[in-house]
């Protein structure tokens, strides 16, 4: 069974298998899109919106994972920050470019301080990382409700504008519109191709990301952070600082998935102040694993094949819900389950091969013990 | 070789108890630049812990720290942790590697101590953000690897490389360490081919050359004997020789390392036991124990009888029992009682009226976080339906607490273990009587044959005698067979009427409990049984 | 001294949220006369929500004995009984009888959802409870477009201007409706209510689960959760004793959320379920569970208090400042107990 004797259909079989998810969407989206019946251009179109919108976010997923730390569920933190950011400079006025850099800036420190929270909990429970963190989300989404429906806007907290509060006089209301920050860095360099509309200043500002994160790669904490992920002990006894490093990948993730909500928020344009964080987490994580990553290995190109399938999906599922059945709201709940599914078998996919994994070595003792008494 | 003034390492008077268990007793020897000292011992003879005093481990300042001097150059040092000990120049190289799989070989040997280039952004965020100087990292390996002398890509992961590749990426990241003097092997050729094991030799060789030092820790005496400059043979925590190497043979060594003060000859028994009544028999079994691999072992048992299996840490003797009874995957054939049992099931194991007393007490034996009677009564009453009520017919099968407590209290007045009464929790008990449990759980069942794997591991002296007389007694009383394994020679000796040793996944040899000791030690070494003349049956029927 | 020792003891073992929580609770009693909130009313709804809610916090039991951990996955048995109870409906079965078959028609649901995720569970030994949160989630939104397409017909169900498709809630009106709640009802005064019918309901399934557990099975479930090792060593299947803890798990599931319908009065269906795990699983760890450990006592306890407060926070809270926090209060105590579960070192280490 050498590998160089591996057929062509093994192989076959064998990227198969080892890209089970992102064929499946494939051929969801093929079947998809002629029953949806849109055009060609407005998908593409769509496409690039929706790249611009989350790519960022999805980006912050990477770094936890070479940590050896899982899907962090804790990014909805991030996201949350970034939104308390957005609240203030909406309060204060700022707008347009200067607003997005202001509350991203805001961002910052709340980010790091949730980051390090996280972290150190998710420390404390090595082994069940994302349970934790995504239990962690829910937890924080509790504080962040506290904080945006009963202190803001109050002596404590003071909010002047009275778009943001509710009538009751306190607590910001359940949507904000972000008009003044709204689309300003996609338009800022728009071109259109094709009739396509590109927005390259956020593709730019995406980009450098990229850059940062192949970069990051390269550098010592980087480095530190793949031993880490690969054994904490070997790490351990190498000197490298086990728990610093796993805390210092959650914030950097944390303080990423802040500014990429900013992004986010100002592409759609409103902000729903008790939703869009906690959707935010499921979406990414998603679409993430819809590109071909697993709980343990991503790279940038999982983002962007995810983020083109997994949106593709969501875009048509409606329409071609309403084509073959005759209702939307199928399509609709098929998408939702979709969402789900994939985490969910992307998951178990994870565990089995991890499990697999450990008994093939098992297997090739025994077969070689066997050999030898032959 | 020069003798320089001040040895480069002196270990002086060094003794050290855990917890009242004298492990090492007034422990001496130097060693000088270039010198390659052979450290050889039977297991638990002391030289893990010795080692482990070196490099100034945890586990020792968490017990009381030790007694007596080590000196460096002359000067007394306490290291606090490896790290201290690898600022002195002192390296070593662990049996378990220590390697990240989807590194390169580079990448692991320079493992966090990269060499660094600075940017922009590490002038801002400090020196974590440096990025990685691949080239002299590739350097550095390269150099390091060409120190060692041995043929090993730098840029090839270590998942994909051969064991030998392995070994040889982890010497060469001690190496590596500009400083390092001093370089301690454990056991670095157990998982070699011969050829392998020959290139680390001769690396061995160069390094001395090279001024140097290597303790080289090792089961293979041919090889202490062919690359050493002085030995060191280790018993009971005590130095029992210190001798140039060339004065030494295998043979020689072989019976230090085992021979005691013979105490226990007293206390056998004569008992034969009968070649015509086997009451279990096992052909070409194989056992798929992680660590403990039995290649191919053929044994039989004889009805009454406390058969022993002896052998060194990792030649296969725990795989035995544990793959008897199902716990590891297993193949080939196991017949009890002229039936054959089924492997890779312990329910079939147990059911033909076997048990096992596993040596992974807390992680096998019992459960920690429930009661005594739990522990004892369980595999009784889930195998042979006791300590049941029964209700409808035998539907309803209810726990009936006052026989599980009558049976409980026995075995606790029995084997005297020592608790605050039967509800208490198996995991507040002391190491010895949880062993008692352990044992109380398997007579519960009342097996025909019992098999009781590292019985005295990790107890102290006194419960040690109690735990053998209970199976002793239990041997002569209930006439149940015993399959004893254990890594105490001396133990093994006392309560057994035959012994096998298991060497290299086989049965090296089968001798009376009587043999001399040095026969057993050779035996132990892998020669097989035609060389020792007292061999009873070798392994392949 | 030994007093203050006997006190530190007491804390250490029972763990500052629990205590907190119960002085919490405490004081929302104490506080309630003051501001003008009825005891009785309160204590009465206590009652009511403890019934409603406490077969549900029962069905996290027979999975943390068997070492399944807590179970995220209670929704797939939540489905089973949306399935029974509106096939019982369908089948136009009325009054105490359509709460008997809507338990009975669940049942082979609960049975086969059970033995399949209990099979995937044994696949991913070590993660499941991240995949059962999301095996749940799955179930709950591909059971969204089920409820779209299956053939249900009774008017009293589907939407009246296409004639197919579930709403989105079903009222038990006139089916099972408070069968169990008026059942052996005791009103003392006007405003204390015990429902009695529910609370016996719940001790009648709370004792047969104390009777398994005391069973040769039951105990093999529990050493399969204590030690998993030990009991392959002590010739138990695993595999199927997890499984089996799995069924058991899913049909009291199943109980649980008819139990809550016929004192809700309403079945929620689409996405009704998603999050109904999370209040039973924080019950349970409130009650002194952790996540291998669980017992009968933990049930009645977590739900009592896990319910007083939800009861309690908003008609104490809305009269003393005029403000409902309770929705804020109820996540933050859920999940800051489940957090605390999973981060406890004694309790990471297994």
């Amino acid at each position: 069974m050498s590998p160089l004797k591996e057929t062509n259909w093994q192989k076959v079989l064998h990227f198969l298998e080892n890209n089970t998810v992102p064929v499946l969407f494939l051929v969801i989206c093929a079947i998809g899109i002629p029953l949806s019946g849109y055009s060609a251009s407005y998908l593409a179109q769509e496409v690039v919106v929706r790249i611009s919108r989350n790519a960022f976010l999805i980006i912050a997923l990477l770094i936890p994972i070479m940590a050896g730390m899982g899907l962090n569920f804790g990014m909805t933190l991030g996201a949350m920050a970034g939104q308390i950011g957005l609240i203030l400079i909406s309060d204060w006025g700022i707008v347009g470019i200067p607003g997005m850099v202001l509350a991203m800036i805001i961002s910052t420190p709340i980010s790091m301080l949730l980051g390090w929270g996280c972290g150190k909990l998710l420390n404390m429970a090595k082994g069940r990382e994302m349970v934790t963190s995504y239990i962690i989300a829910f937890f924080m989404n509790g504080v962040y409700q506290l904080v945006v429906l009963y202190i803001m806007g109050t002596k404590f907290l003071p909010i002047r504008s009275s778009s943001l509060v509710l009538p009751r006089g306190y607590g910001i209301r359940n949507t904000v519109n972000l008009i003044g920050i709204r689309k300003s860095l996609d338009n800022l360099l728009a071109v259109k191709v094709f009739g396509i509309s590109l927005p390259l200043a956020t593709f730019a500002v995406i980009a450098l990301l990229c850059i940062f994160v192949v970069w990051f790669r390269r550098t010592k904490l980087g480095q530190d952070m793949l031993a880490v992920g690969q054994d904490m002990e070997v790490a351990r006894d190498a000197g490298i600082r086990v728990e610093h490093t796993r805390i210092v990948s959650i914030v950097i993730s944390t303080v990423l998935a802040g500014y990429g909500m900013v992004i986010y928020l100002s592409n759609i344009g409103t902000l729903n102040t008790y939703n869009s964080h906690s959707q935010i987490g499921m979406f990414s994580v998603a679409a993430l694993l819809v590109g071909g990553a697993s709980v343990s290995k991503a790279n940038i190109g999982n983002v962007f094949l995810g983020v083109t399938l997994f949106h593709l999906m969501f875009i048509v599922s409606p329409m071609a819900g309403k084509n073959l059945i005759g209702q939307a709201q199928l399509g609709e709940y098929f998408r939702v389950f979709v969402s789900y599914g994939v985490i969910t078998m992307s998951l178990v996919l994870y565990e089995v091969r991890k499990r697999r994994e450990k008994s093939r070595v098992g297997r090739e003792l025994a077969a070689g013990q066997t050999a030898e008494e032959a | 070789m020069k003798q320089s003034d001040a040895p480069l390492l002196e270990m002086k008077n060094i003794s050290k108890d855990f917890f009242g268990n004298q492990v090492l007793t007034d422990v001496n020897f130097s060693l000088r630049p270039g010198e390659i000292l052979g450290l050889v011992g039977e297991n638990g003879a002391g030289k893990s812990t010795l080692m482990k005093i070196l490099f100034g481990m945890d586990v020792i300042h968490e017990t009381g720290g030790y007694g007596g001097q080590v000196l460096i150059d002359g000067k007394e040092v306490h290291f606090l942790t490896p790290f201290d000990a690898l600022a002195m120049g002192i390296g070593m190289v662990h049996q378990e590697f220590s390697l990240l799989p989807d590194f390169t070989a580079a990448e692991n040997i320079v493992l966090n101590r990269e060499p660094l280039r600075r940017n922009v952004l590490s002038e801002v965020f400090g020196e974590r953000m440096d990025t990685l100087d691949r080239k002299t990292m590739h350097e550095q390996a390269i150099a390091a690897i060409q120190r060692l002398g041995v043929a090993l890509d730098p840029d090839m992961p270590v998942s994909e490389m051969p064991v030998g590749h392995k070994q040889f990426t982890e010497i060469a990241r001690e190496l590596s360490k500009s400083s390092i003097r001093l370089l301690v092997l454990d056991e670095p050729t157990a998982v070699l081919t011969e050829q392998e094991a020959d290139s680390l030799l001769q690396a061995m060789r160069r390094l001395s050359s090279a001024g140097i030092a290597v303790i080289f820790i090792s089961h293979r005496l041919q090889e202490i004997v062919d690359v050493c400059d002085t030995l060191l043979v280790m018993r009971d925590g005590k130095i029992i020789k210190d001798v140039s190497a060339k004065e030494a043979d295998t043979r020689q060594i072989a019976k230090w390392m085992v021979g005691r003060d013979v105490s226990l000859e007293s206390s056998h028994r004569q008992f034969a036991g009968d070649d015509d009544d086997i009451v279990l028999s096992m052909k070409n079994l194989w056992v798929d124990m992680p660590g403990e691999t039995v290649r191919d072992v053929s044994l039989d048992v004889r009805r009454g009888e406390i058969l022993g299996i002896g052998g060194l840490a990792g030649q296969g003797k725990l795989g035995i029992p544990n793959g008897a009874m199902g716990l590891f995957p297993a193949g080939g054939r196991v017949v009890f009682e002229g039936k054959e049992i089924a492997l890779n099931n312990p329910r079939n194991f147990l059911d033909s009226g076997m048990a096992f007393v596993s040596e992974d007490r807390r992680g096998v034996g019992l459960l920690l976080d429930e009661s005594l009677e739990w522990n004892i009564t369980f595999t009784a009453m889930q195998v042979q339906d006791k300590f049941l009520r029964k209700f409808l017919g035998g539907l309803l099968k209810w726990r009936d607490q006052n026989s599980i407590e009558a049976v409980t209290d026995k075995y606790v007045r029995q084997l005297e273990i020592r608790c605050t009464g039967t509800k208490q929790r198996a995991k507040e008990l002391s190491g010895g009587n949880q062993q008692k449990v352990c044992l109380a759980k398997a007579f519960a069942v009342e097996p025909k044959l019992l098999f009781v794997s590292e019985p005295t591991r990790g107890i102290d002296i006194g419960a040690k005698g109690l735990v053998l007389q209970a199976l002793r007694e239990y041997n002569e009383q209930a006439g149940t067979t015993i399959v004893m394994v254990s890594s105490e020679l001396e133990e093994l000796r006392s309560i057994c009427d035959r012994i096998a040793i298991v060497s290299d996944g086989r049965i090296s040899g089968i001798l009376p409990a009587r043999s001399d000791s040095a026969e057993f030690g050779l035996l132990m070494l892998g020669a097989s049984g035609e060389q020792v003349p007292n061999a009873q049956s070798g392994a392949d029927v | 001294m030994n007093m203050k020792e006997r006190i530190l003891h007491f804390v250490h073992s029972f763990g500052w949220p629990r205590i907190i929580i119960g002085l919490f609770l405490l004081l929302l009693f104490i506080a309630a006369p003051i501001v003008g909130v009825k005891v009785s009313t309160s204590l009465s709804d206590t009652l009511i929500r403890f019934g409603m809610n406490s077969v549900m916090v029962l069905a996290m039991v027979p999975m943390i004995h068997s070492g399944c951990g807590l179970n995220f996955g209670l929704p797939v048995g939540i489905i089973a009984g949306l399935l029974g109870g509106t096939l019982s409906l369908q089948l136009n079965f009325t009054g105490g009888l359509s709460f008997f078959m809507a338990i009975v028609l669940a049942t082979p649901f609960a049975v086969l959802f059970g033995w399949a995720y209990g099979v995937l569970l044994n696949k991913v030994k070590g993660g499941e409870m991240m995949i059962a949160t999301y095996v749940g989630f799955s179930i709950v939104s591909f059971m969204c477009m089920m409820w779209l397409l299956l053939p249900y017909s009774n008017p009293t169900m589907v939407w009246g201007y296409t004639g197919s498709g579930l709403r989105t809630t079903i009222s038990t009106e006139g089916y099972y409706y408070h069968v169990l709640n008026d059942f052996l009802q005791i009103k003392i005064g006007s405003h204390l209510v015990i429902p009695t019918g529910m609370i016996l309901f719940f001790a009648l399934l709370a004792f047969l689960m104390w009777a398994f557990l005391h069973t040769k099975t039951g105990t093999a479930m529990t050493a399969v959760g204590s030690n998993p090792v030990f009991a392959r060593a002590s010739g138990i299947n695993v595999d199927r004793t997890r499984i089996l803890s799995v069924i058991m798990s899913t049909w009291l599931g199943a109980v649980g959320i008819l139990v809550y319908q016929q004192s809700f009065g309403f079945i929620q269906l689409y996405m009704g379920p998603f999050y109904m795990a999370m209040p039973a699983v924080s019950a349970i760890l409130i009650g002194g569970a952790s996540v291998n450990k669980a017992s009968i006592t933990n049930v009645i306890v977590g739900t009592f208090l896990f319910q007083g407060i939800v009861t309690m926070t908003p008609s104490v809270m809305n009269s003393a400042i005029h403000t409902d926090m309770s929705e804020v209060i109820r996540i933050i105590v859920s999940n800051g107990m489940i957090l605390y579960a999973l981060t406890r070192k004694s309790e990471a280490t297994r």
